[in-house]
């Protein structure tokens, strides 16, 4: 695998070199700064690019920006947004074309390296991955309907938001594939969701109707 | 060389001599001037006074836009002159109507009190003011008048006439610059704002002023964070988490990240101390101004003598901007003046904290650079003030004092 990296703290930049390169996965380009990253994307040899929301030269919400932007030009490009902050805006915005392939986590959540990696693996094969912390505030938002469903359902729900596989959510859960697809059968029935077969397009429609659309 | 744009002089009596002979001279030549803008200030009156009715008419409009501005542009004039005259700065504040159309403009002319003002100095200038500024001028032209009459035809009459020239001639010599501060006092009077005004006016740009310091303070603080502790922090995590990895595969990469995130968990705390000093110095809160001061001279290079005589326990945001407002001068000692010694003096008389530093440098403080403006926009959201004595080749000394009355 293959990969462009944004982040314009060094620290923080050879930090992920180091850890994707110990994932197996090669940086091709390592890029700190807005312009830099919009060219860098321009390539078409990665599978994934990771990216920092805020880059200089405006330190907003640069990053973000070029990803979208790049996304538009090409569809279902994949890319991995990292920040010190999650802003359910920004989901919103990465998750709008509805085609997948995208994650937005938490810088903390890096530390946890084998979960980064796994990630990354997962939005470069087409999935969708968010931190639990947008999934929680979005979740929260949509309180109401939420009450329809079980303590378990609901638990399910917040998993398989953060884009997470039947088989990853058994494993999590301590239940088997099974019990899990029980779940969301009823989670989709209650939320009124159209049921779909693979993993991610049912990810983005609970993401969809989280996001309140 | 006489200064023509000098203030007027004392009213007191002076000696006879040719410098003070020149200042009355100078005084009756404004005085003249005064005199002679009766004549556009009587016309742009009349102008007016037909505008205002004709006004719905539509050709008062027009007239308005030829008059109000000509009377804008004839009472800066005069604001200027009785400026210079009286040592002040007199300003107005007309409303804004340059994004207006127009032919919309008047309709708020109508409205604005500065306007109005205006109108009230035209009427005063064509009349009042117009005899009592003839007055040094014709003091003057009298005798003058009588002694030309004289010489070109020797009649009795010129002479008796010319026998008044004494006493003429010393009632303008003793009233000339009475008459003119008379005359500038007026036209403050009538064309400057009032002290309320100028006070609330003033007390509006400083609040502005804080609101717009503290956001930028603000972004500051967000940024340090986001860039200080929060990433070095994360960087933390990643290389324990690496480190984690790596464990049972390559132990000694693994202890040389351990080692790397211990180092990096320093600089964050180092980190967010300094955010946090630069919110607020725990010395500060704990110890008072006295204390924190002191504790600040002590990170110094050169030696810093404090005294605090009788400071009380200020409100803290009071404590706060002296602190900062010490810290900032202090700084600049260190950074510009290259001096030996410096000193911070504060003294509270249970009206004012004043405090002074200064330093044995090589003087030439900037009172306009960006950080003495700073430290003013901090003590002016107090009603602080801050002087400069920095003359080049030193001892530089600033002083500020804060309005706080003893908790």
């Amino acid at each position: 695998m293959r990969a462009v990296l944004a982040e314009d703290q060094a620290l923080l930049r050879v930090g992920l070199e180091r850890i994707l390169a110990a994932g197996g996965i090669e940086v091709i380009e390592s890029v700190d700064n807005g312009p830099s990253l919009e060219r860098a994307l321009e390539r078409d040899d990665f599978d994934i690019a990771v990216t920092d929301v805020r880059l200089p030269p405006t330190f907003t919400t640069e990053g973000l920006a070029a990803a979208v932007a790049a996304r538009s030009r090409r569809p279902a490009l994949p890319i991995l947004v990292l920040s010190q902050y999650v802003e359910p805006l920004y989901a919103r915005d990465l998750l709008a074309d509805g085609r997948g392939a995208v994650g937005y986590l938490l810088k903390d959540r890096v530390s946890d390296v084998d979960e980064f990696l796994a990630a990354a693996r997962q939005i470069a094969g087409g999935g969708t991955v968010l931190d639990p912390e947008v999934v929680a505030s979005l979740v929260t938002r949509r309180e109401r309907p939420l009450d329809r469903l079980t303590e378990r359902e609901r638990e399910v729900l917040t998993l398989m938001a953060e884009g997470r596989s039947n088989a990853a959510i058994a494993a999590r859960m301590f239940v088997t594939e099974k019990a899990v697809g029980k779940h969301t059968n009823s989670i989709f029935t209650k939320l009124d969701l159209p049921q779909a077969a693979d993993d991610n397009r049912r990810v983005l429609a609970v993401l969809a109707w989280l996001n309140g659309e | 060389m006489t200064d023509w744009s000098a203030p007027i002089g004392g009213l007191r009596p002076e000696p006879l001599d040719v410098p003070t002979l020149v200042e009355r001279l100078r005084l009756t030549v404004f005085s003249a001037g005064y005199a002679a803008a009766a004549v556009p200030a009587l016309a742009l009156a009349i102008v007016t006074l037909v505008a205002i009715p004709t006004g719905l008419a539509g050709v008062g409009v027009l007239l308005a836009l030829a008059a109000v501005p000509a009377t804008q542009a004839l009472t800066t004039a005069h604001r200027r002159v009785s400026g210079l005259l009286l040592d002040d700065e007199i300003t107005a504040a007309y409303r804004d109507t340059s994004d207006l159309p127009v032919l919309a403009r008047p309709f708020v002319w109508l409205r604005d009190g500065e306007r109005w003002r205006d109108f009230g100095f035209l009427c005063f200038s064509a009349t009042g003011g117009f005899v009592l500024s003839l007055l040094p001028a014709a003091l003057v032209a009298g005798p003058v008048t009588y002694a030309i009459g004289l010489v070109v035809d020797t009649s009795w009459a010129w002479f008796w006439l010319a026998l008044l020239s004494g006493p003429l001639l010393f009632v303008w010599w003793v009233t000339t610059p009475a008459l003119v501060r008379a005359r500038a006092l007026a036209e403050r009077g009538i064309l400057g704002r009032s002290r309320l005004e100028a006070r609330l006016e003033e007390v509006e740009e400083s609040r502005a002023e804080v609101v717009d310091s503290s956001a930028a303070e603000i972004r500051r603080i967000e940024r340090d964070l986001h860039d200080g502790a929060q990433a070095r922090i994360a960087a933390v995590g990643m290389n324990v988490g690496l480190a984690e990895k790596l464990m049972a595969t390559d132990p000694e990469a693994a202890a040389a990240l351990l080692r790397e995130a211990r180092e990096t968990t320093v600089s964050a705390l180092e980190d967010l101390r300094s955010v946090v000093r630069g919110i607020l110095p725990p010395v500060l809160a704990d110890q008072g101004l006295a204390g924190a001061v002191e504790a600040l001279t002590i990170g110094l290079p050169l030696p810093v003598t404090t005294t605090f005589d009788d400071v009380p326990r200020l409100p803290a945001p009071i404590e706060s901007a002296a602190y900062f407002a010490v810290a900032e001068c202090l700084a600049n000692t260190v950074k510009h003046a290259q001096a030996t010694r410096a000193f911070v003096r504060a003294t509270h008389d249970g009206e004012r904290l004043r405090i002074a530093v200064g330093d044995d440098g090589r003087g030439g403080a900037d009172p306009g650079g960006s950080g003495l403006t700073g430290v003013h926009k901090r003590l002016g959201a107090f009603d602080g003030t801050l002087a400069v004595t920095s003359p080049a080749g030193g001892p530089t000394t600033i002083t500020m004092e804060v309005p706080c009355p003893t908790p």
